[in-house]
C-alpha cells in the first residue's frame, strides 16, 4: 500500500536529482576554472569593462528609456500566454474548433508585433 | 545516467519522463459553442476593420494618404451599420424575435442594434471631424482611426453583452482605446494630462465595477445576466435588503457606471478630460462612449435587476437629480466653451438617467431616443469647437467666439441651431428628447424628477444663450485690436457639421421614425438555444 | 453550492480593495497610484476565486484570467502615459498635472 505522501516525495526525487546534478555541474565547471587559471591580481583589472576606455561617472545611473518599451511589449505578450496554457493542456479535447480559435488569437497578437516592428520599436539603436 | 533516471521515473509509475497515462486516442471532446457569425457581424466588421487598418497602414506607412484613413473608417462604420440592418429585420420579425449568440454570451435584440447604429454614427462623424483636425495639428498615422474603430467595437459589445464578464471586456476595450485617444495630441501637455486623468479615474471606476460583478457573482452564482435575472425572479429568491452581497454588488456597479457616464458625484474627471482631450476625441467621448455606458447601464439595471428596481431606483434618482442640477449650474460659471459643454454633457447625462430611473419600457425608449438625438447634437457642437479652436486646439475661450456671426455667419448659424437643440427648443431633436424623457417620468408618476428635469433645462438654456450672445454681439474693443482671421472649415468637418445639423432639425420636425425605432428597440434577455 | 464561502477570503479581498482605493486617493506619485489600481484589481481576483471555489463553479476562475489580461493592458497603456508625462515634466506628481481647473 503506497503512502500518497511517499509517492509525492518519490516524484519530487527526480526533480531533486536533476537540480542537484545541475548545481554539481556548474560547480565543477567553476571549480576546474579556478584550479586551472593563473591568478595575478592588479587594480586595473577591477575597473568596469567599458570597451577598453576608462569608465566615466558612477555605475548607478538611469537605464535607457528603450528598455522600457521592450518591457512593456514583454508584459503585454507575456500575459496573453494565460489563455494559451489552459488550451495547450487540453489541446485534443478542444479539437479543431480550439485549434482554429487559438490560431486566430495568435494571429491577432502577431499583427500587433508586426505593428511594433514597423514602428521601429524592435530595433535596438 | 539518463537511463537510471528513466527507470526511476518508471518505478514511480507517474514520473516526469514517462507519463503514466499516455494521451488516449478517444479524448472526450469539450463541448464548444456554436458561433452565429451573422449575429457577430457588426462587431466583427469593426474589430477586423480596425486591425486591418493598423496592419496595412503600418506595412505601407508612407504610401497611404491621410484622407484614405478617413474614408476607410467611414466605410467600415457604415459597413457595420449595414450589417446590423438585416439583424434588425430579423429581430423585429414576430416569429423569430431576439436571440442570443455564442452560448448566451451576446444578446441580439432591437436595443443592442439601435445602440450599435448610434455608436457607428458617432464613429463616422468623429472620423470626418478628425480628418481636418489631424492635418491641422500635424499628427500623422492611422492610430486615431484604429482606436476609434476598436473603441466602437467595445461599445457595441457592451450594448449587446449578456454576461457581466463580456460587458466588462467591452467596457475595457472601449475605455483603454479612449485613454490613448485622449492623450493622442502628445505635444500639448493638456492632452497628456487629460489622458492620465481619464486613465487613473477610469481604471479606478473599472475596479469598482469589477468588484460589483464579483459580488453579484458570489450572491447569484453566475455572471450570466439571464441566470442572474432568473435567480432574482425565482419565488424562493432573495430579499435584497437582507442579501448584503447582492446589495453591495448593485452599489459598486452603480459607482462604476456613474464614473463611466460622468454622473454627479462621480463627474470630477469629465470637465478636465473633455477640455484637455483633442476636440474630435471629446466629441466621441460625449457621444459614443456615453451611449455605450448608458446601454450597459440600461441592460444591467433596468433589464437584469429589473425585479428589484425598488432597491436601486432611489440611488439612481439621487444621481439623476444631482447631475441635472450640478451639471447645468456649474456650466454657467465657466468661461471656456469646451468646459461649458463638458458640464452641459453632465446635465444631459442627468436627463438620460431620468429615463433609466423610471425603469419602464417607455423610459428605456426615451433614453434611447435621447442618446440618438444627443449624439448628433453634441458631435455637431464639438465640430464647431474643433474648427474654431484653430491650430494648437487652444482657442476655446468665450472671447474667441466674439463676432463669429459677423466673420462666418454660416458657421455661427449652424452652431446656434445645435446649441438651441441642446437647450431643447421646439422643432429641434433636443426638444423631443427632453419631452419623451420627462413624459416617461410623468407617466411613472415620478413628478418630482420631472419637475427637476424641467428646472435644469431652464438653467441650462441660459448657458447656451450665453455662448450665442457672444457669437452675435461683438464688442467695440475688438474693432480696435483688430479681428482674428476667419477660421478655415475643412471639407470633411463641413460634411459632419452639415449631417449633424440636418439630422437635428429633421428629427425636430419629424420625430416619428426615430420614436418608432426607439420604441421597437426593447432590450430582451434570451435564453440560450 | 457546497458549504458557503470562507469569509476570510472575502475579508482579505475587501481589505486589499480598500487599501488600493485609499492609496489611490491619498498618494500623489503617479506610479504608486497606478500600483494601487493593480492592487484593487487583484483584490477582485481574490474575491472571484473565493466565490468560484465556494460555488464549485469554474466561471469565477475564468473571469480571473480575463481580469489579468485587462490589468496587463491597463499597465501598458498607463505606463506609456506616465513615461510620456515624465519626459515632459521629470518627477511629475499628481499635483503637477493640473493645468486645467474650474
Amino acid at each position: 500500500m503506497p503512502n500518497p505522501l511517499n509517492e509525492l516525495l518519490r516524484q519530487y526525487l527526480t526533480v531533486a536529482i536533476f537540480a542537484g546534478l545541475g548545481l554539481a555541474m556548474v560547480g565543477a565547471m567553476l571549480g576546474v576554472g579556478w584550479l586551472l587559471r593563473p591568478d595575478r591580481p592588479e587594480p586595473q583589472k577591477y575597473i568596469n569593462y567599458e570597451s577598453g576606455v576608462d569608465p566615466l561617472g558612477v555605475m548607478w545611473s538611469q537605464s535607457q528609456i528603450r528598455y522600457y518599451v521592450f518591457a512593456l511589449l514583454f508584459v503585454l505578450f507575456d500575459v496573453e500566454a494565460v489563455f494559451i496554457f489552459p488550451w495547450a493542456t487540453r489541446l485534443e479535447a478542444y479539437g479543431a474548433f480550439g485549434l482554429i480559435e487559438m490560431a486566430v488569437f495568435i494571429f491577432i497578437l502577431a499583427l500587433g508585433l508586426v505593428y511594433a516592428w514597423r514602428k521601429g520599436v524592435l530595433r535596438w539603436v | 545516467m539518463i537511463g537510471v533516471l528513466a527507470r526511476l521515473a518508471q518505478d514511480t509509475g507517474d514520473g516526469i519522463l514517462v507519463p503514466a497515462e499516455p494521451i488516449q486516442a478517444g479524448v472526450t471532446q469539450i463541448a464548444t459553442p456554436e458561433i452565429q457569425w451573422v449575429a457577430l457581424l457588426p462587431h466583427l466588421i469593426l474589430v477586423v476593420g480596425g486591425i486591418l487598418l493598423l496592419t496595412i497602414a503600418s506595412l505601407f506607412r508612407h504610401r497611404v494618404p491621410r484622407w484614405a484613413y478617413t474614408i476607410y473608417t467611414v466605410a467600415v462604420a457604415a459597413g457595420a451599420i449595414i450589417a446590423a440592418l438585416p439583424l434588425w429585420v430579423r429581430v423585429q420579425d414576430a416569429e423569430r424575435g431576439p436571440f442570443s449568440a455564442i452560448a448566451g454570451a451576446l444578446g441580439v435584440d432591437g436595443f443592442s442594434i439601435f445602440i450599435t447604429v448610434i455608436i457607428c454614427a458617432g464613429v463616422i462623424l468623429t472620423a470626418l471631424l478628425a480628418d481636418g483636425y489631424l492635418k491641422r495639428e500635424g499628427i500623422d498615422g492611422p492610430e486615431l482611426f484604429v482606436l476609434l474603430l476598436l473603441a466602437a467595437s467595445g461599445g457595441t459589445i457592451m450594448a449587446s453583452a449578456n454576461d457581466l464578464i463580456v460587458l466588462f471586456l467591452g467596457l475595457e476595450i472601449l475605455s483603454i482605446s479612449v485613454y490613448v485617444m485622449a492623450a493622442m495630441h502628445a505635444r500639448r501637455f493638456t492632452s497628456l494630462e487629460a489622458g492620465m486623468k481619464y486613465f487613473i479615474l477610469g481604471a479606478f471606476s473599472s475596479a469598482f465595477f469589477l468588484y460589483g460583478i464579483a459580488l453579484v457573482y458570489g450572491a447569484s452564482g453566475s455572471t450570466n445576466m439571464i441566470r442572474i435575472n432568473q435567480y432574482l425572479a425565482s419565488p424562493t429568491g432573495v430579499v435584497l435588503s437582507e442579501n448584503g452581497l447582492l446589495l453591495g454588488g448593485f452599489a459598486l456597479l452603480l459607482v462604476g457606471f456613474g464614473f463611466k457616464v460622468a454622473a454627479v458625484p462621480f463627474h470630477a474627471w469629465a470637465p478636465d478630460v473633455y477640455q484637455g482631450a483633442p476636440t474630435p476625441v471629446t466629441a466621441f467621448m460625449a457621444s459614443a462612449v456615453k451611449a455605450g455606458g448608458f446601454a450597459a447601464m440600461l441592460r444591467v439595471f433596468v433589464l437584469t435587476f429589473g425585479t428589484f428596481s425598488g432597491d436601486w431606483q432611489p440611488v439612481v434618482f439621487a444621481l439623476a437629480v444631482l447631475s441635472l442640477l450640478v451639471g447645468s449650474v456649474l456650466a454657467i460659471v465657466q468661461t471656456n466653451v469646451k468646459r461649458m459643454l463638458a458640464y452641459s454633457s453632465i446635465a444631459h447625462a442627468g436627463f438620460i438617467l431620468v429615463g433609466v430611473e423610471v425603469a419602464t419600457e417607455q423610459g428605456t425608449a426615451a433614453a434611447l431616443f435621447y442618446l440618438a438625438a444627443y449624439t448628433f447634437m453634441v458631435v455637431g457642437s464639438f465640430a464647431v469647437i474643433t474648427v474654431v479652436g484653430r491650430k494648437g486646439d487652444g482657442h476655446h475661450e468665450l472671447s474667441d467666439y466674439r463676432g463669429l456671426a459677423r466673420r462666418q455667419p454660416v458657421l455661427a448659424f449652424v452652431f446656434t441651431i445645435l446649441l438651441l437643440a441642446q437647450a431643447g427648443v421646439p422643432f429641434t431633436a433636443g426638444f423631443f428628447a427632453k419631452f419623451y424623457v420627462i413624459s416617461a417620468a410623468v407617466d411613472a408618476e415620478n413628478y418630482s424628477l420631472a419637475i427637476i428635469a424641467m428646472v435644469s433645462a431652464v438653467i441650462a438654456a441660459f448657458l447656451y444663450l450665453r455662448i450665442m450672445i457672444s457669437m452675435y454681439m461683438s464688442t467695440d474693443s475688438e474693432a480696435v485690436t483688430g479681428e482674428p482671421d476667419r477660421v478655415p472649415v475643412p471639407l470633411a468637418a463641413g460634411i459632419a457639421l452639415f449631417v449633424a445639423c440636418v439630422v437635428t432639425v429633421v428629427i425636430g420636425f419629424v420625430p416619428g421614425p426615430i420614436t418608432d425605432l426607439a420604441n421597437d428597440a426593447v432590450p430582451f434577455l434570451v435564453q440560450v438555444g | 453550492m457546497n458549504g458557503g464561502v470562507d469569509a476570510a477570503y472575502l475579508v482579505l479581498g475587501a481589505v486589499l480593495f480598500a487599501i488600493g482605493a485609499a492609496g489611490l486617493l491619498v498618494r500623489r506619485n503617479l506610479l504608486v497610484m497606478f500600483m494601487c489600481v493593480e492592487l484593487m484589481l487583484n483584490a477582485v481576483n481574490v474575491t472571484f476565486v473565493a466565490f468560484a471555489s465556494a460555488l464549485g463553479d469554474i466561471g469565477g476562475q475564468v473571469a480571473v484570467f480575463f481580469v489579468l489580461v485587462v490589468a496587463a493592458s491597463e499597465v501598458v497603456v498607463g505606463l506609456a502615459l506616465i513615461v510620456a508625462i515624465m519626459r515632459r515634466k521629470p518627477g511629475a506628481t499628481a499635483d503637477d498635472i493640473s493645468l486645467m481647473k474650474g
